[in-house]
């Protein structure tokens, strides 16, 4: 590629500052090495720049632009407003949301260098994942999540108009109580967000239409006692056993009114919407670091970026990307940026400059040359706990020193399982895939069977993994929330998977 | 590609939601305000400032795994281990490992710490106080009254003009006078066109002619919209009721006060006038300080300048009924008084004090409130070593007589929220409000 511009203009910017038409600049810039370079694939970006009070009203409600309102948000919002007033934490540089076309936030505090950094990392890395990654495909709808958005925003307000700031607030609460468990893990069918409003809008005026005031005069039938049916078939039209609680609650809970099923409905859209976040977030980030080292590497090589400018953002990249050992006091797990970026790292060095080993781990693609199609394919068919254990590379656990301890409360100390060496390596990224892995970091809470003969009980089970019961006060905090949108007795049984052996129950009552 | 710029947003987008979360977390903020409001100096009272509250009360719960079972952790930066060392469990439970564990939204520590602004804060303080409900309004005339709608009226601007108002007036005088409708004008019009040039129809054309003649002339006689049709909203001044209040501080500052008395005196009156300005749209202050004679004077040498002589109480009440009697007619403002004093007073002015207090100051006053300040320490045992001074033997007899006044002792300024709080604390919710 042979561009021939005088030397003076090279220079994307100089010094710190910017305006419109510099941002215009480095998008261009990057956009170009971008696709022609690292063949990239995203979708129209928007880039919006916001002020730090705007950052933080953003980060209270989970990053996204609009939201219908909760006092929770408010909280979190006191709370990041707190701690960046004491200046005990720095606001991120960017959000980037994962829609079409693909709004970046940045802020206006960031100098120029900064700017190109965060276009570089969000509006390419990111987005590039965001509409590549089969998660993001499968489980998110980019073009309809705005629209779907507001109409949420609207929604639960004209909710609190009709029925009450306090209602609607009960509702919400519970409703966040169980928003884990609010989400398909198992279906393929892509989401439509743009069909919610109109179906929700078709159900209300269903439901106006065939409204006849007669029938509220009838008087109540005395309940007869239903005949004790046919178990299995309860189940299967309850669809039971069912994990994804708050869909089983807003198709089944027999006192909720309409507009408290939709809301429901709602927050288990978001939640769905956020699922595949949790399960890619050390690729994301992964990604979009190796794209943005990549982005302003080459420019800085083709004289576009300064020399100070290129340690400039050096300067903030490493510093993403440290990873403190875990005897560090600065350790709190492992850095996302950091494990992504080095297996990014590691992959291009695979390719270009493969050892013996690499052969024998990798032998489909170790030598290969273009680190960019494995990447892209990487990127596009995994999550965080596949692609660790399809691409983490025995150099790296080296690298990192990893090790794999085991920590058994029956014992009274801890074991070191696995380390970096041969008879470790697999083990050592079964386990840290395992990590990674949502399914096995939340507990499996399922709901099984509902007494629709005696008391509409509604039973639920913890299938207890590595003999790791549930965290009481919360939990029966929790069914609490579950009690009252389910308005009956609600059981939770905690098993054993392998003996079917009850080892604790919650039992708890609605709030009468 | 598309930039925009949002800065220009309006901000304070996340105030509902700040809103909800103070209301939420209203009793526990509260109990916080308190407390913070016990530790900080009144020059402050006012400010914002940051508050903790337990988190418990707010938290989000959700399904977690507790302690217990079998947890693998891969870590990064080993040292020295091998496969299969024993690692003695660290103190504290989770110690290295537990990177995925601890709580949810990073908020580990048992309290939430945030800012509250000055309004948030000075609501949630005075909140549950309330002044004594015997407010009087007064209706002051030409000064701003309020409009009302008041009917309608035949004059009036084109700004005011009642257009369903008038076309109902029109509409009705036409039915009534018969003005004929343009479809009726029309429809002849248009059978005379089809009738006219056959011969046989001619008599019939003639006659139409003359009633459309008819009509027409009925439509210009009788307008469309005649002025008496006309209408206009009419509106109608109405005295606003407006409720004043005037504070009158009174202050011994004979030797025996010391500096530390006025100030917590001060504090006394901040708290009050700050009370008193969310509650009245105009409050007003008078200063009157006194020794063994009063007088009125400015807010600088009330708190600042020094006086000597002796201390005759009275004196004060008797300035501060000459004041009320010049300036402020009881009937039309909301008096409130609160006099700071160490208790000392002659011998022969008690009598004196109490006749004035109650025959003139007290029926005049709203409220009117006794702060006793003492120096810090002076109490070592319980109860004071002096036994109650001359002043408060004084009130203390008018109020087991039944006399509307307020007392308390102050002795640091750590009590003053406090004393304030029991004060005026709403009927009912007096906590143990024991002198």
């Amino acid at each position: 590629m042979n561009i021939v511009v005088k030397p003076e203009s090279r220079l994307l910017y100089e010094g710190a500052e910017w305006d419109f038409n510099t941002l215009m600049r480095v998008h261009d810039a990057c956009a170009e090495i971008a696709g022609e370079e690292l063949g990239l694939d995203w979708y129209p970006n928007r880039i919006e720049v916001i002020s730090a009070e705007q950052m933080l009203d953003a980060y209270a409600s989970t990053g996204l632009p609009l939201f219908y309102r909760h006092w929770s948000f408010g909280k979190h919002f006191a709370q990041h407003e707190a701690l960046y007033r004491k200046g005990l934490r720095g606001l991120a540089y960017e959000i980037v949301i994962n829609s079409d076309p693909c709004v970046s936030y940045v802020m206006e505090e960031n100098t120029a260098t900064m700017q190109a950094l965060v276009i570089a990392h969000a509006a390419f890395g990111h987005n590039h994942f965001f509409k590549n990654n089969e998660l993001f495909r499968q489980w998110t709808d980019a073009k309809g999540i705005l629209d779907y958005l507001e109409f949420a925003k609207g929604y639960v307000q004209s909710c609190e108009e009709q029925h009450g700031e306090l209602a609607v607030e009960r509702v919400l609460d519970s409703a966040h109580a169980l928003m884990n468990y609010g989400v398909h893990r198992h279906r393929r069918r892509a989401p439509d967000l743009l069909s919610e409003q109109k179906r929700e809008r078709e159900r209300r005026e269903h439901d106006e239409k065939m409204y006849n005031v007669l029938w509220s005069t009838l008087p109540e039938k005395a309940s007869q006692p239903a005949a004790r049916g046919d178990e299995e078939r309860r189940r299967a039209l309850l669809q039971l056993p069912q994990e994804n609680i708050l869909y089983f609650l807003e198709k089944s809970a027999p006192r909720l009114a309409p507009w408290q099923r939709e809301i429901l409905r709602i927050v288990r859209n978001v939640a769905q919407y956020f699922h595949p976040q949790r399960q890619t977030k050390m690729m994301n980030e992964g990604c979009a670091t190796y794209t943005h080292h990549r982005i302003l590497t080459r420019l800085h090589e083709q004289g576009r970026i300064s020399d100070g400018n290129m340690l400039e953002w050096l300067h903030s990249h490493s510093s993403v990307v440290m990873q403190p050992d875990f005897d560090d006091q600065r350790y709190s797990g492992m850095n996302p940026y950091a494990l992504g970026f080095a297996m990014m790292e590691d992959i291009e060095r695979i390719c270009r400059e493969p050892t013996t080993e690499d052969r024998q781990w990798f032998p489909d693609f170790a030598g290969c040359g273009d680190p960019m199609p494995i990447l892209r394919h990487g990127w596009a068919e995994f999550r965080d706990e596949s692609f660790i254990l399809q691409f983490l590379s025995p150099a790296l656990m080296r690298k990192l020193k990893l090790f794999h301890i085991v920590d058994d409360a029956g014992q009274p100390v801890l074991r070191v399982d696995a380390m970096h060496d041969e008879r470790g390596y697999r083990r050592l990224r079964r386990s840290l895939a395992k990590q990674y892995d949502p399914a096995w970091q939340d507990p499996d809470i399922q709901v099984v069977d509902v007494d629709l003969g005696g008391d509409r009980k509604l039973i639920l089970e913890h299938r207890v993994a590595s003999g790791r019961l549930l965290e009481e006060q919360e939990a029966r905090q929790v069914l609490r929330h579950l009690a009252s949108l389910w308005s009956y007795d609600v059981l939770l049984r905690e098993v054993d998977p392998v003996s079917g052996a009850s080892l604790r129950e919650h039992a708890v009552s609605p709030p009468r | 590609m598309q930039i925009l710029d949002r800065r220009l947003n309006p901000s304070g987008r996340s105030l509902p939601n700040r809103q909800r979360f103070l209301r939420r977390a209203k009793s526990l903020v509260q109990e916080a305000v308190r407390d913070a409001s016990a530790k900080r100096d009144i020059r402050s009272a006012d400010e914002g400032g940051e508050v903790s509250i337990p988190l418990h009360g707010i938290r989000e719960p959700s399904f977690h795994l507790g302690q217990g079972g079998i947890r693998d952790h891969v870590l990064p930066g080993n040292k020295e281990y091998k496969e299969g060392d024993e690692i003695p469990r660290p103190p504290g439970g989770g110690g290295g490992g537990g990177g995925s564990e601890g709580s949810p939204d990073g908020s580990g520590e048992d309290a939430f710490r945030f800012v509250l602004s000055r309004e948030e804060f000075l609501s949630l303080f005075l909140d549950d106080l309330e002044l004594p409900d015997m407010a009087k309004r007064r209706l002051v005339d030409g000064a701003d009254p309020a409009w009302q709608r008041a009917g309608y009226s035949v004059s009036g601007t084109p700004a005011n003009l009642s257009l369903a108002r008038t076309m109902r007036n029109s509409l009705s005088r036409r039915i009534a006078l018969r003005r004929p409708k343009p479809e009726e004008v029309e429809a002849l019009e248009a059978e005379i066109a089809a009738l006219e040039g056959q011969p046989d129809h001619a008599e019939r054309v003639l006659a139409l002619r003359a009633e459309l003649e008819k009509q027409l002339l009925r439509t210009r006689r009788i307008p469309y919209i005649d002025p008496i049709d006309v209408r206009y909203r009419r509106f109608e001044p109405v005295p606003r009721p407006v409720a004043q209040a005037v504070m009158f501080c009174l202050m011994d500052v004979s030797g025996s006060m010391t500096e530390d008395m006025k100030d917590l005196a001060k504090r006394f009156y901040t708290l009050l006038y700050i009370f008193l300005q969310r509650r009245y749209k105009h409050v007003e202050l008078v200063f009157i300080r006194h020794t063994h004679e009063a007088s009125e004077v400015d807010e600088e040498t009330f708190f600042h300048s020094r006086e000597t002589g002796g201390t005759l109480v009275s004196t004060a009440l008797e300035e501060m009924r000459k004041v009320v009697a010049d300036r402020y007619p009881p009937n039309e403002w909301n008096i409130y008084a609160a006099q700071a004093s160490d208790g000392d007073n002659a011998a022969g002015d008690s009598q004196k004090t109490a006749r004035l207090l109650v025959d003139t100051i007290l029926p005049a006053c709203q409220y009117y409130a006794y702060i006793e300040v003492g120096r810090e320490g002076e109490h070592g045992i319980p109860g004071f070593p002096r036994g109650p001074t001359d002043l408060w033997r004084t009130y203390e007899a008018l109020v087991n007589a039944g006399a509307p006044l307020a007392m308390k002792k102050v002795r640091h300024r750590r009590e003053i929220f406090q004393v304030f709080r029991e004060l005026f604390a709403k009927r009912g919710v007096v906590e143990g409000a024991t002198a």
